[in-house]
């Protein structure tokens, strides 16, 4: 018993420090702001996400278990919130996201008229 | 133990990448989204510290880290939001 | 008042999760300390039904499990994306329409989108969202409209 969860804490340990790398390594290939917020979010989910469920594995039935889990349901809240505020500051700030295609018409939600900029 | 380590070094292997994209990126967004995403990585450095050295206090400061990396970007958004319209 | 009762049960939970010390004294300051902190939200009219929504904690057994499983899916399509040498993204920019009723279930739809890695919402406003993905073929999947249904009745509107 003991032995199959040292096994599937390894396995979660792993995968999720990998996707912690292969969403970082995606903030540093993506070309343009808005493409790299969605490398950032693998990351975000998850490699966070397996890291934690790996230690509560390791942790057991205990208080630390708890604890991890308000971690991971706090940066499961979170993260959302703080990407669309980026994006949304991004594109209020002027950069609009170079798309290989616009199917909005060039009309973004909250604007009145399209903009042709 | 070993797989603490293994998850450890993926995780400062992480932050290192994340620090190149703070210090690199062209835009001011490029740099808070690599900040926000160091604040998350902390967490997880921090929870991960807590196991390594057996000392589950650590998992309380990176609850409390979660809360202020939210605050943190947030705030720095606020700060240049173009609100007047 | 059931908000109220709620919001100092969840409270004191957090604050027994954290404290790990069982002391009557302690105990007490916790209950003390939960409730004049929900007082005080209280007075700051956030603790109703739209700023403490338990009515979705039962509906929530089912959506979660439903939106770790979308997370998963879409997280090892990105980083498939990511690993490949010839980096093949088309990003998309893409209106959708959320059919939600409530202010919670737009801002759940809105924050679900965001959550799964491919996709992020970077534009709200009343019934519309406007979305970035990463490829044409996650743009055209949220228009598809399965996360709109499962929001809705998440929700507790009429799935359609």
């Amino acid at each position: 018993m003991a032995i199959l969860v040292d096994i599937l804490s390894w396995f979660f340990l792993v995968a999720g420090g990998a996707f912690c790398i292969i969403g970082m390594v995606g903030v540093l290939r993506m070309p343009g702001m808005f493409a790299r917020l969605h490398a950032a979010s693998v990351t975000d989910t998850l490699g966070a996400g397996f890291i934690i469920i790996g230690l509560i594995l390791q942790a057991g039935f205990t208080l630390v278990s708890a604890k991890l889990i308000i971690i991971m349901g706090l940066i499961l809240l979170t993260s959302p919130v703080a990407t669309h505020a980026l994006a949304q500051a991004a594109l209020h700030a002027g950069n609009r996201p170079k798309v290989a295609h616009d199917e909005t018409g060039g009309h973004i939600a909250g604007e009145d008229e399209p903009s042709n900029s | 133990m070993t797989m603490f380590a293994v998850a450890m070094i993926a995780v400062l292997v992480s932050l290192a990448l994340a620090m190149v994209r703070a210090i690199a990126g062209p835009t001011l967004f490029d740099r808070v989204l690599a900040v926000n995403s160091t604040g998350t990585l902390a967490v997880l450095a921090l929870a991960v510290i807590g196991f390594v050295t057996g000392r589950p206090e650590f998992l309380d400061i990176a609850i409390l880290y979660t809360l202020l990396n939210l605050v943190g970007t947030i705030a720095v958004l606020r700060y240049f939001h173009p609100s007047e319209n | 008042m059931l908000y109220f009762a709620s919001a100092v049960i969840i409270t004191y939970g957090f604050w027994l999760v954290l404290s790990g010390h069982y002391t009557s004294t302690l105990m007490i300051i916790g209950a003390v300390s939960s409730v004049a902190v929900v007082a005080l939200a209280s007075r700051m009219a956030v603790i109703d039904r739209e700023g403490h929504p338990i009515y979705l904690l039962g509906r929530a057994t089912w959506y979660w499990p439903w939106l770790i499983w979308q997370i998963i899916k879409s997280g090892i399509d990105v980083s498939r994306i990511i690993l490949s040498p010839s980096l093949p993204i088309s990003p998309t920019l893409i209106n959708v329409k959320a059919s939600q009723k409530t202010v919670v279930g737009v801002v759940t739809y809105a924050n679900s989108i965001t959550l799964t890695p491919g996709t992020v919402s970077v534009e709200v406003e009343d019934n519309e969202i406007t979305v970035h993905a990463i490829t044409r073929a996650g743009a055209t999947d949220l228009a598809a409209g399965d996360m709109d249904r499962m929001v809705t009745k998440f929700e507790g509107g009429a799935p359609s």
